[in-house]
Parts: structure tokens; C-alpha cells; sequence
């Protein structure tokens, strides 16, 4: 029986008087890969940098594989690549040498010959020599891909990674997420391009007002129509509820009962 | 070892970075000579005995062009995301706060060794290296790890250019009397008995800027 390599568990998260996160709980196998979807402010970033460690909730709990991200967060981030909204990358520095800096964070053996390996997998081996800033946007994000991928992590997080890629960096990525399946890690990835995300995915969960309201195995809908079907429901009705939902009243996560906050 | 090589690996790519743009370090010496030919114009007018004025002189260029690098250390990071990039690692915080530190007192050392060589010509006076150089450097530790610290802080406001000296100044008061009193002496070649215990105080204060920097910092950069 597969392992689950993410387990999240009655998570919450507020900012401010607002919730991000209200009681999301799901697991994530080996060799599964999950789409995140849902409208914006649905709590999708945030539910990322939780898992990712950037972030720490109000209340749950986040474990990758055996490990408790808030009790042994070093550990957890060894098994994890994390590709955000942001590049992660130092302008002045060369691709190269952005990527044997974060190959020395992670302390890795054989910095040079992987940092090689990575850039051919992403398909810029003949730009590592140029100073990250000349870099187009699409040429930024495979540099952020292929340091995702420096330390070979199990879990693979990416929030809406397709953003600034042209079609065949694009096909480069799914091919990615691919290999990740069959390698058996897991990937837990963000995305607004429906097609393209559910193309590739074996499970899309759908998030609204910082809740998951659906977490649909691929068999639970036939075609990208089918699925839309369903979603546009979920908008409508987020759409309809106002923003008031999201608002943390008199209940705040310190005083209400966890199993209260569902 | 691990943890040496991760703090290692952050002095590195902050020294590579600043010395293919050089847009730090050339902003500090450049400020901090404006600093002392503007003091060097008022003081001649007045004919002022500059040993006795002089540390006084040279800490307010040294803090002032200082906080310049220490304002862009953690507002760089920021502003493309690269912290987190750093933060996402199974780095220590305390490597991450060591590396900035070292890395901040590296450009501030550079800094203030343009600075006193100027000093000496502009005053036509020669300066005893020993003990300055010690002096000058004791003080630079302590203001290089709160500085960090702070800038660490300031980079997560708003108004970060104006937090920085706001936070920064009036803790290192204690630091920057007692430099300033030691560089003094050296200046006057005053007997090492007479300002022993600003010594002891600027000690103690790099040893507590350093200990509680190093400690803080993890709760200052995590979300």
C-alpha cells in the first residue's frame, strides 16, 4: 500500500481578522499528483506555504512522510522542493552560481556535476553562465524548477507553476511531474489553467473560502467538461456568498474547539 | 561542519553579488568620505584639536555610511523573495544570521579602512594602527550583528529605510560610547589603564548583540 507523503490535518489560518484556512485535512500518496483549484483568495498560496514550512498555521498540523513540519522543520524541508509565486533566485548571480549556492544550503555531494544535471533536465545548460537577471521570465521560472529539484526531494510543491512558461517549457514540466509519479514522490501543484492542470493530475481538490469543498479522484469526472461542470458551481456559489464567510467573528482558532471551526 | 559551510556558502554568494554590482560598498565609502570632508571643512574653520573630536568624527561616518549596506542587506533578500528561497533550505536560522553578519561586517570593515586612511591625510595626521585598528574592529562586530538583526526587521516594514536607524541607534549607544572612547585614546595615545573598562563594555556588548541576534533571529524571518 502506497505511503501518504503529505498529511495535512485540520488546518487553520488566519490573517488578521480574515480566515486563509479553515479545518483543510487531506493526505497525498506516493505517486500521486494533486491540482489545487479554486477562485482567488481561496486559500491555495497559503495552504502552500504551510505545507512548505514558509508559513506556520493557527492550528493543525503538517506531515511529510513520518515528519512534523512544526516539530522537526529541517527534516521536512530536506524532502521538499517548492516552486512559488516568486523566482527565490539572486538577480546579480549567475544561474550557475545560484544554483551551487542553494546546492551548498542543502549541502549536497557533488555540487557541480548536479548543478549540470539539473539545468539539462529544465533545458538551460547554455545559460547557466548568464547573470539571472538578463534571464526571461520563462527562462527564470525553469531556473526555479531546476532548483526545485537540486536535492532530489519526495514532495514537490508548486504554486501556479506554468505561469510565464511558453508551450514547450510548459510540456517540460508535466514531463517533470511525470517522472515524479513514477518515481514515487508526490506533487501538490496550484494552477488557474484548468486544461492543462487536470490534464496531468490524478486528483484536483477544490478550495474555496479557505476550505476544501471537493477532493475529486480523476474517475470522478470524465473530461475537462465534466469537471467544469462542477466547478463553475463552486464559483457561483462563492461568487453569491460574499466575502462575510472568510470573516473571523466572535470565533477566533483560540477560542473555538477544532472540531467546532468545520 | 554543516552548519560552518551553510554560513560559509551565504558570506560567499552576498560577497559575489556585491562584487559584480559593487553597489553597496561603493555607496558607503563614497558617503562615509562625504562625511568626513564636510566634518574636515567645519573643524578647520573652528581649529579644533582633531584627536580630541576625531573618534567622534570617524564613528559618526563609520555608523552612518554603515547603515546605508546594512538597510539593503535584508531589503534585497526581500524584494525578489531570495530569503525565502533560503528559508525553504535545511539551514539553521542561526547560519543564515551568521552569514548576513559576517557578510555586513566584511562591507563595513572594507568601508572603514577607505575611511581612516582619508581621515589621516584630510587631518594631516598620522594614526596609531595599533590599538586602533582593534578598537575600530570590536566595534564593528557588536553594530554589524544588531545591525543585521535590525535589518532584518526593518526589511518586513513599511517604512524600512527610516526603521532601521530609528531601531538601530539607540540600542547601540552603549557600543558606540565605548568605541568611541577607545578610538579616543588611541587618537590621544592615552595609557591603556585609562580606558580598560570601555573595553570591558565594548566587549560585553558585542558578546550580548551577537549571543541575542544569533537567538531572535529565527523569530524575526519566520512567518
Amino acid at each position: 500500500m502506497t505511503q501518504p507523503l503529505i498529511t495535512v490535518e485540520k488546518l487553520d489560518k488566519a490573517f488578521g481578522a480574515r480566515w486563509a484556512l479553515r479545518g483543510v485535512t487531506f493526505q497525498i500518496k506516493q505517486g500521486e499528483i494533486v491540482a489545487l483549484v479554486g477562485p482567488n483568495g481561496a486559500g491555495k498560496t497559503t495552504l502552500l506555504r504551510i505545507v512548505s514550512t514558509l508559513a506556520r498555521p493557527n492550528a493543525g498540523r503538517v506531515h511529510i512522510g513520518t515528519i512534523p513540519t512544526l516539530e522537526h522543520a529541517n527534516d521536512a524541508r530536506s524532502a521538499i522542493g517548492f516552486v512559488g509565486h516568486q523566482t527565490f533566485m539572486y538577480d546579480d548571480l549567475t544561474a550557475s552560481e545560484n544554483l551551487h549556492f542553494f546546492a551548498r544550503l542543502y549541502d549536497l555531494p557533488n555540487i557541480p556535476q548536479r548543478v549540470q544535471q539539473v539545468a539539462a533536465r529544465v533545458g538551460i545548460t547554455n545559460r547557466l553562465n548568464d547573470v539571472t537577471r538578463t534571464l526571461s521570465r520563462g527562462l527564470q521560472q525553469r531556473l526555479t524548477i531546476a532548483r526545485m529539484l537540486l536535492h532530489d526531494p519526495a514532495v514537490l510543491l508548486l504554486d501556479e507553476p506554468y505561469t510565464g512558461l511558453d508551450k514547450i517549457a510548459a510540456d517540460l514540466l508535466d514531463e517533470i511531474m511525470a517522472d515524479a509519479r513514477r518515481e514515487g514522490r508526490c506533487v501538490l501543484f496550484s494552477t488557474h489553467d484548468l486544461e492543462r492542470g487536470l490534464a496531468i493530475c490524478d486528483r484536483a481538490i477544490i478550495m474555496k473560502a479557505g476550505r476544501v469543498v471537493h477532493d475529486l479522484p480523476r474517475s470522478d469526472w470524465k473530461n475537462l467538461a465534466g469537471f467544469m461542470e462542477i466547478y463553475a458551481h463552486v464559483l457561483s456559489d462563492a461568487s453569491s456568498r460574499g466575502t462575510d464567510d472568510n470573516t473571523r467573528h466572535a470565533a477566533s482558532p483560540r477560542d473555538t474547539a477544532p472540531e467546532d471551526r468545520q | 561542519m554543516r552548519f560552518l559551510r551553510q554560513v560559509l556558502a551565504i558570506v560567499q554568494k552576498d560577497l559575489a553579488a556585491e562584487l559584480r554590482t559593487k553597489e553597496n560598498l561603493s555607496a558607503m565609502v563614497v558617503f562615509s568620505l562625504i562625511v568626513l570632508v564636510i566634518f574636515n571643512f567645519a573643524f578647520e574653520l573652528q581649529g579644533v584639536d582633531i584627536t580630541v573630536l576625531g573618534s567622534g568624527v570617524l564613528w559618526v561616518a563609520f555608523t552612518f555610511s554603515g547603515i546605508l549596506g546594512l538597510g539593503r542587506s535584508f531589503a534585497a533578500e526581500k524584494d525578489k523573495g531570495s530569503l525565502e528561497g533560503v528559508l525553504l533550505s535545511p539551514v539553521d536560522r542561526g547560519a543564515v544570521f551568521l552569514g548576513k553578519a559576517l557578510s555586513n561586517f566584511i562591507f563595513i570593515t572594507v568601508m572603514e579602512g577607505a575611511t581612516l586612511p582619508l581621515f589621516a591625510i584630510l587631518n594631516n595626521t598620522g594614526l596609531p594602527w595599533f590599538p586602533l585598528i582593534p578598537y575600530v574592529m570590536l566595534g564593528t562586530i557588536g553594530f554589524a550583528a544588531m545591525g543585521t538583526l535590525l535589518s532584518a526587521v526593518a526589511a518586513s516594514t513599511k517604512m524600512r529605510e527610516v526603521m532601521l536607524p530609528i531601531l538601530l541607534f539607540p540600542v547601540s549607544i552603549p557600543l558606540l560610547m565605548a568605541a568611541v572612547k577607545l578610538t579616543g585614546g588611541a587618537l590621544q595615545a592615552r595609557d591603556f589603564s585609562d580606558v580598560a573598562l570601555w573595553l570591558n563594555i565594548l566587549v560585553l556588548y558585542d558578546v550580548l548583540f551577537v549571543v541575542v541576534a544569533f537567538w531572535v533571529f529565527e523569530y524575526v524571518v519566520e512567518e
